[in-house]
């Protein structure tokens, strides 16, 4: 879902630029002299890990692919606010190393596929986490809230592709949704099949303090 | 860190087998976004667009024949990028004794 150069217009890829790069400020300021000692391996390990899975395209239905995006997972390890720094290191990489998305279109790329699982991702796996207790409520959770996360981010996509007058809302929306809406089973699977390993092996991992 | 405490030795370990093994049996059939812009008839707009012109565009490394050992190092290569990079502001933004 990684949106190349060209797709948006300048008004619609400036202000999201502007948007990323406000919640990534407050992301680093909230973060700083927060992170621990393990946090940090940890916060290497994961994004290689998120890096790698989005080089891994799986065949969906219909001669399409989709690859994991990993904001939900990141963010139930160590939390929002580091978990978006993360995600958005990760696109800064792959547009910049990759030619993964675009430059002017990075801050809708970092908000889309990044933020929205990372914030509101784990606004849902906390709630999740409210009605249903203990490793379950975590695994459940987390993986609700990944397919959500998914399917709102092809949503953010397509209102921004009509905003841009590039494919109207009533083409966009539908089509990205429902493509997405397949995708997200993978992304949620995947999210769970981590969560579900690391609670097995080392489920200390997932207790260190969430920022 | 102790000896015993190896767990990001496997995370790496299962990153980098990712990046570079895994990666070599990827779908390049078109995303999400690939096949709406297709079916729609927008995609030509990326066309010629490109704000800069990256190292190694479609996680490949220009210049290697062999297209599988070309993905394989271009992926070894972005995790060490990203790995590196991490672990910078990490430490940057610890909390210090």
């Amino acid at each position: 879902m990684h949106i190349p150069d060209g797709f948006l217009s300048v008004a619609v890829w400036a202000s999201l630029w502007v948007v990323a790069m406000l919640i990534l400020v407050v992301a680093v300021w909230r973060t700083n002299k927060k992170l621990g000692d393990r946090h940090v391996p940890l916060l290497g390990v994961l994004a290689a890990f998120i890096f790698a899975a989005q080089m891994l395209n799986v065949p969906v239905a219909g001669g399409t692919s989709g690859h994991m995006l990993g904001g939900v997972l990141i963010a139930v390890f160590v939390g929002p606010l580091a978990g978006s720094i993360v995600m958005g290191s990760i696109f800064g990489v792959q547009a910049i190393f990759f030619q993964d998305g675009g430059i002017t279109t990075m801050g809708a790329n970092i908000i889309n596929m990044g933020l929205i699982g990372t914030i509101l991702g784990y606004f849902i796996y906390q709630s999740v986490k409210k009605v249903v207790k203990g490793d379950r409520g975590m695994i459940i959770g987390a993986g609700v809230a990944a397919w959500i996360a998914v399917v709102l981010a092809s949503a953010a996509c397509a209102f921004e592709l009509a905003a841009s007058g590039t494919s109207p809302l009533g083409i966009a929306l539908p089509a990205m949704v429902g493509i997405h809406v397949i995708i997200g089973i993978i992304e949620a699977a995947i999210t769970i099949a981590v969560i579900s390993f690391v609670l097995k092996t080392r489920a200390d991992l997932l207790k260190l303090p969430k920022i | 860190m102790k000896l015993k405490e190896k767990w990001w030795i496997t995370g790496l370990v299962i990153a980098i087998s990712m990046a570079c093994v895994l990666s070599l049996f990827a779908s390049s059939e078109p995303d999400g976004l690939e096949r709406v812009a297709e079916d729609q008839g927008f995609a030509e707009k990326a066309g010629g667009q490109e704000a800069i012109h990256s190292l190694m565009p479609d996680y490949a490394i220009p210049g290697i024949e062999n297209e599988a050992l070309a993905t394989s190092l271009a992926g070894l290569v972005g995790v060490f990028i990203i790995t590196g990079i991490t672990l910078g502001w990490g430490t940057i933004l610890k909390r210090r004794r």
